[in-house]
């Protein structure tokens, strides 16, 4: 077969499969890059002083106007909630169960007032914490310099408020502790994990609420209960249950107001709200409409009330609390401050010019965050940026001329009035339209690209199928299948950037590919529509055949139908959560189910029983055959592997009784010497095992024979791998005081040991690429005219065989050669030990594969790795039983039953090795092996980090081609 | 003579499957608190001893084998323990065919144990009335064109079904609805019951529909 034209096809479906998930990842995939920088108190952004007014002590950016402040976050607190109607007749369980907030808002109208709080999605509590403190947008990914931990690495208002000597102290939900952590100067936490525990949290944090709020030790005071939402996940808003809980809240605020000081600011706020459902997490209305609440015992507002409660976005809450406590607002926020707190008890200038210097500094400070922003990511639009640039300076250069004029007194109230009011309106513009900028390109799903990728890969998946059907038939099957969809491809895109050419628009390289890959893919299926009547003719030009052709596809089309729905069942579990979230145990119990499918089909169709002999047909009896006993062996071995390999199993946090396996962590962590040391062996004589495995089957089947280097390294550089294995285990896993004085030696070890085994394989892996022959080759060219040996007796020696055998089988292909390739001068090789002349390169690849993924992985995971080569190694040998007694002689058509219990396998020792698809429980000490210090790149961590999270996929798909090694195997 | 054997089997799977019924609604007049889901295990009990009673008295009833020799009370002792070895056996291996598929392996060991007893009542125990312990009929009736009368195509249709049954029956366990027949082994014993139930109804009627095409090699 050509080589070339594989080769391309195989990277243009690759290509298709990249174009259809990376579309479908940037509308679903919202991200967004942390900047590590962070606001301090000498940053020049204080606007120019007016009316020779200075920054009191302690302030920073702006004078403080609290000292203290007391946040309560009530999780899922809607807006309804927290609204009350007194007119209402018959409120609903949610509803009018707040009075406190209404009694205050009404009586001290300049004291308090209640919001609307937009929360942006995504609506979950932690990245509503973040939004909270950060005033930023957090996305699903955040990319940051750290992945493993959940600590919030941007700057916020806790790390403000304790940089500038603030005391911070927190009670309630201990997500926070994971984000914060050692911020906090004291702290009670509570497990929030159990949603259906309605009180804990609540009643830890009203245990300690008062007494902290009384002693006055703290400056900042944190409460976030939780009732509400655990209240709204188990009974749905709906309900009795909800109104004494937020009766409950209404008493701890009621009685929290009396303990509260006249500097202090107080703010309760829900993180977002709830469904009808009490469900919280995406972007509809009920889920993003959250209350914000603020009082004080000192006046706040220069006015009433508005009639309809204000609504504010949640990030604006970060820059209004910074300074209104005097702290710097954090690097990365782009909320609006709230000005009407800020309007102070002067007359309307002197409030207005208050209002203008906190929206110039927070002006200053969004636009140095973007200008930042747009230095590391591009994906900020740069037009849209250039536009709010020049509204910015523009902006604070008539800011600034305007206090000029004012402090020469030069202008008059009514026209200083308006001037001031225009200002006040620009800035608010500037402030919104670069938020509006940032949420469109990081809090919003593009559900067009999404349903577009799912298309396009569901098609490629399609296109795939038909091309494993047209290769075996159709002879110009390159040309229809690669050159002309290819053309298409390279038209639609030429096209497209045509068209970007003559809009001057700018070229997205994913969309542009998208589109190729899109119409490549149309011009597959359209040739292939094409072609395709042509050969249903061919077919029905010979009718006779026509009607048990039909029964036959019938027949074959029942025969799919069971792998097929077994498959399509896992496609379906897809859509569902509760099956993703049990997808560890969903992969065995189909693999378990094919395989004994496959097991009954064969039982069903007689296969397993041996032909009925005229006697037996007369008592009516059958009897297996003999090798149907290695069958059922091979199947029991299999369910055990199956089962067993559940024992190393992670967690996801959606089980909160799951225990993750013990085999998880590393020896390192064990605190038994004799268990360490029982485990350590045990892991190495695998290791050793395995090798001798490997060895011994190859010269089994007649490999390892010639003197090739790759011959040489099986033999050699295995065992040296394994024994750089073994030290390097032995030396991570020894506890640091153990080796006192060697400390150096081992400093040097730990990174030498990793990169000896790197070195090797990589070695090993080139050695194979280059000739990948284990087997003695002869090449034939030049002993042309060679004839068999003359017979000298009766050969009474192996050694004699050993002689004569390679002669007559080079006698007989010279017979072949001369009959079939006359005149052509192509060498001919002649190789010895032919059944396992393509396994056996494989199998050495994998082997090295399976040790370098091994190292990657902690030391107790290489029990699941055998278990995973002895599964593969199991199913292939099924899958050859099988076809043998269901008589198939076809040895290079593979059933889609094997297919799929392959792409089982591989999902199932994903979980396996102690993976599970969430970030936390990605084995981020993978990217550590070898390398002692942090990285320069994040290209290698990644690789590394990658094969350790595949590690199954690469062994499994590295060795795609079941009928290859299978053939060995039966041969 | 065929139409009355299909009504003979049709009587007797409607009986089976009444039995089936009256274990779920009658235990709760004598026993406090009973429940196919509350008192699973009982439920469970109760199932098997009444299908595998009625089961048996039936065979002995209707005689549908039709064993043409007559045995000796030795030889019909040796065959009734060997039948109860095969039955305790079958339960044995459905219970680690079980726990290979995943079943917990060391909690819950007595409703795994029960349903796999459940398991072999719809199954094995039909086999042993039907064919008894004569391992080679088995392997017979259960391969194509294996079924020699109207109960042995029967035995195929109520055997799959019941297993089919408790196959499907695990497809609701990871389902976040919390809901009480969620819990293993109820929805794969539920789905077993209903299995068997449906293959009870469906083999008389299968069989009357395709009664054309079913020609049973007599012996």
């Amino acid at each position: 077969m050509q080589r070339w034209p594989v080769v391309l096809f195989l990277a243009w479906v690759c290509f298709l499969f990249f174009a259809g998930i990376g579309l479908f990842m940037s509308g679903f995939l919202l991200t967004r890059i942390e900047l590590a920088s962070s606001s301090s108190c000498s940053d020049p952004l204080v606007p120019p002083p007016w009316e020779g007014q200075s920054l009191p002590p302690g302030s920073c950016w702006a004078p403080q106007r609290f000292s203290k402040a007391v946040l309560v976050i009530i999780d899922a607190l809607r807006f309804e909630f927290a609204r009350f109607d007194p007119g209402k007749a018959s409120p609903l369980p949610y509803e009018n169960k707040l009075g406190v907030l209404h009694h205050l808002a009404t009586s001290q109208p300049r004291h308090a007032r209640l919001y609307r709080f937009r929360a942006d999605p995504p609506t979950a509590t932690m990245q509503r914490i973040k939004g909270l403190t950060t005033g930023s947008l957090p996305t699903f990914i955040d990319v940051g310099s750290n992945f493993a931990s959940y600590a919030i690495q941007e700057d916020n208002l806790l790390a403000q408020l304790v940089q500038n000597g603030r005391r911070v102290v927190f009670m309630g939900d201990d997500t926070w502790e994971g984000l914060f952590p050692k911020k906090f100067f004291r702290s009670y936490f509570f497990p929030s994990f159990n949603v259906k525990d309605l009180h804990t949290v609540d009643d830890g944090i009203l245990q300690h609420l008062y007494p902290t709020v009384d002693s006055g030790e703290w400056d900042m005071l944190i409460a976030h209960f939780l009732g509400v939402d655990h209240c709204g996940h188990k009974h749905g808003p709906d309900h009795p249950e909800m109104a004494k809980k937020l009766t409950q809240m209404n008493e701890m605020l009621r009685s929290l107001v009396d303990h509260l000081g006249n500097d202090t600011l107080l703010l309760v706020a829900g993180d977002h709200g709830m469904t009808e459902t009490g469900d919280h997490g995406g972007d509809s209305e009920k889920e993003v409409n959250a209350a914000l609440f603020v009082y004080s015992r000192t006046p706040l507002f220069g006015s009433g009330p508005p009639e309809e409660p204000e609504t504010i976005p949640q990030v604006n809450l970060v820059p209004t609390v910074a300074l209104l406590l005097g702290v710097p607002i954090p690097y990365s926020n782009i909320g609006e401050v709230m000005a009407e707190l800020f309007s102070g008890d002067g007359d309307t200038v002197s409030a207005a010019l208050q209002q203008l210097s906190v929206y110039h500094i927070n002006a200053k400070q969004v636009d140095r965050f973007l200008h930042s922003y747009s230095l590391v990511a591009q994906d900020l639009p740069a037009e849209q940026l250039q536009h709010l640039q020049e509204l910015f300076s523009s902006t604070v250069e008539e800011h600034t001329q305007l206090l000029a004029e004012v402090q020469g007194t030069t202008l008059v109230p009514p026209e200083l009035e308006s001037r001031l009011g225009s200002l006040i309106g620009r800035f608010q513009l500037y402030l919104r339209e670069a938020r509006a900028v940032c949420t469109q390109s990081w809090a919003r799903f593009h559900p067009l690209r999404m349903v577009g990728g799912c298309i396009l890969v569901a098609a490629s998946c399609l296109l795939c199928y038909v091309a494993s059907e047209l290769a075996t038939s159709s002879d110009s099957f390159y040309r229809s299948c690669l050159l002309y969809p290819l053309l298409w491809g390279l038209m639609g895109a030429a096209l497209l950037g045509l068209a970007h050419i003559f809009t001057q628009e700018g070229l997205d390289l994913l969309l542009v590919s998208s589109w190729a890959a899109a119409a490549s893919q149309m011009g597959f299926f359209w040739h292939w529509w094409v072609q395709h009547p042509k050969r249903a003719r061919l077919v029905g030009s010979q009718p006779p055949l026509a009607s048990s052709g039909l029964r036959q596809r019938l027949r074959a089309w029942l025969g799919l139908a069971f792998p097929m729905g077994i498959l399509f069942f896992r496609c379906g579990a897809m859509f569902s959560d509760s099956f993703v979230v049990a997808e560890a145990r969903v992969a065995p119990f189909l693999l378990a189910s094919l395989v004994m499918l496959l097991v009954g089909k064969l039982h069903w169709d007689g296969h397993l029983t041996v032909p009925e002999s005229p006697k037996q047909q007369l008592l009516g009896f059958s009897s297996y055959r003999k090798d149907i006993w290695y069958l059922l062996c091979l199947v029991a071995v299999l369910l055990v592997c199956v089962r067993l390999s559940g024992f190393f199993h992670q967690c996801r946090e959606e089980i909160p009784q799951c225990r993750p396996s013990l085999f998880l962590s590393p020896l390192a962590s064990l605190r038994n010497t004799r268990a360490k040391n029982l485990f350590y062996l045990l892991c190495v004589a695998l290791l050793a095992g395995l090798v001798y495995a490997v060895r011994s089957w190859l010269r089994h089947y007649g490999n390892l024979n010639s003197s090739d280097p790759l011959v040489l390294f099986v033999r050699w550089g295995f065992p040296l791998v394994v024994l750089c294995i073994a030290c390097y285990w032995a030396v991570a896993s020894s506890t640091d005081d153990s080796l006192g004085k060697l400390q150096e030696l081992v400093q040097v070890a730990v990174v030498a040991f990793p990169w000896a085994v790197y070195g090797l394989a990589s070695v090993g892996l080139l050695l194979l690429l280059c000739n990948p022959m284990t087997v003695f080759a002869k090449d034939t060219r030049e002993s042309a005219g060679s004839i068999v040996t003359p017979y000298l007796g009766v050969p009474s020696s192996e050694v004699d065989f050993l002689h004569v055998i390679p002669q007559i089988y080079k006698r007989m292909q010279e017979s072949q050669k001369s009959r079939l390739e006359r005149g052509s001068c192509r060498a001919t090789v002649a190789a010895y030990g032919l059944g396992s002349v393509y396994s056996a390169a494989l199998v050495i690849a994998l082997t090295l594969l399976g040790f370098l993924l091994m190292l990657l992985h902690s030391e107790r995971l290489s029990f699941a790795f055998l278990l995973l080569f002895l599964e593969a190694f199991v199913l292939l040998h099924i899958h050859t039983c099988a076809r043998g007694l269901a008589g198939d002689a076809e040895p290079f058509s593979v059933p889609w039953y094997a297919v799929i219990s392959w792409l089982l396998a591989a999902s199932q020792f994903f979980y396996s090795t102690g993976h599970q698809p969430i970030f936390p429980a990605i084995h981020w000490n993978a990217a550590f092996v070898g390398f002692h210090l942090d990285h320069s790149t994040n290209l290698l961590p990644a690789v590394l980090v990658g094969a350790n999270t595949f590690a199954s996929h690469i062994l499994f798909a590295g060795s795609w081609l079941p009928p290859a090694p299978a053939l060995a195997l039966c041969v | 003579m065929k139409e009355a054997e299909i009504r003979r089997l049709l009587a007797a799977n409607l009986l089976c499957a009444l039995s089936i019924v009256l274990t779920a609604v009658v235990p709760s007049f004598f026993l406090e608190g009973f429940t196919v889901l509350g008192t699973h295990l009982t439920w469970l009990c109760v199932c098997s001893v009444c299908v595998g009673a009625l089961n048996v008295i039936l065979h002995l009833a209707l005689k549908p084998s039709q064993s043409p020799k007559r045995s000796s009370f030795a030889q019909k002792i040796s065959r009734f323990l060997k039948c109860c070895i095969y039955f305790f056996m079958s339960c044995i291996l459905f219970h680690a065919i079980i726990v290979l598929y995943g079943a917990p392996l060391i909690e819950s060991v007595t409703e795994t144990f029960l349903f796999a007893v459940l398991l072999s009542t719809f199954t094995t125990l039909q086999c042993l009335c039907i064919l008894g312990p004569n391992i080679q009929a088995w392997i017979r009736v259960f391969s194509k064109n294996g079924a020699m009368s109207i109960w042995e195509s029967s035995l195929q249709i109520t055997t799959v079904c019941s297993i089919l049954g408790a196959w499907f029956g695990a497809f609701p366990i990871p389902l976040d609805w919390d809901r009480p027949w969620q819990v293993w082994p109820i929805s794969c014993s539920l789905g077993a019951t209903f299995g068997y139930m449906a293959g009870l109804i469906i083999a008389p009627l299968w069989i009357h529909w395709n009664r054309k095409q079913l020609t049973y090699k007599s012996r």
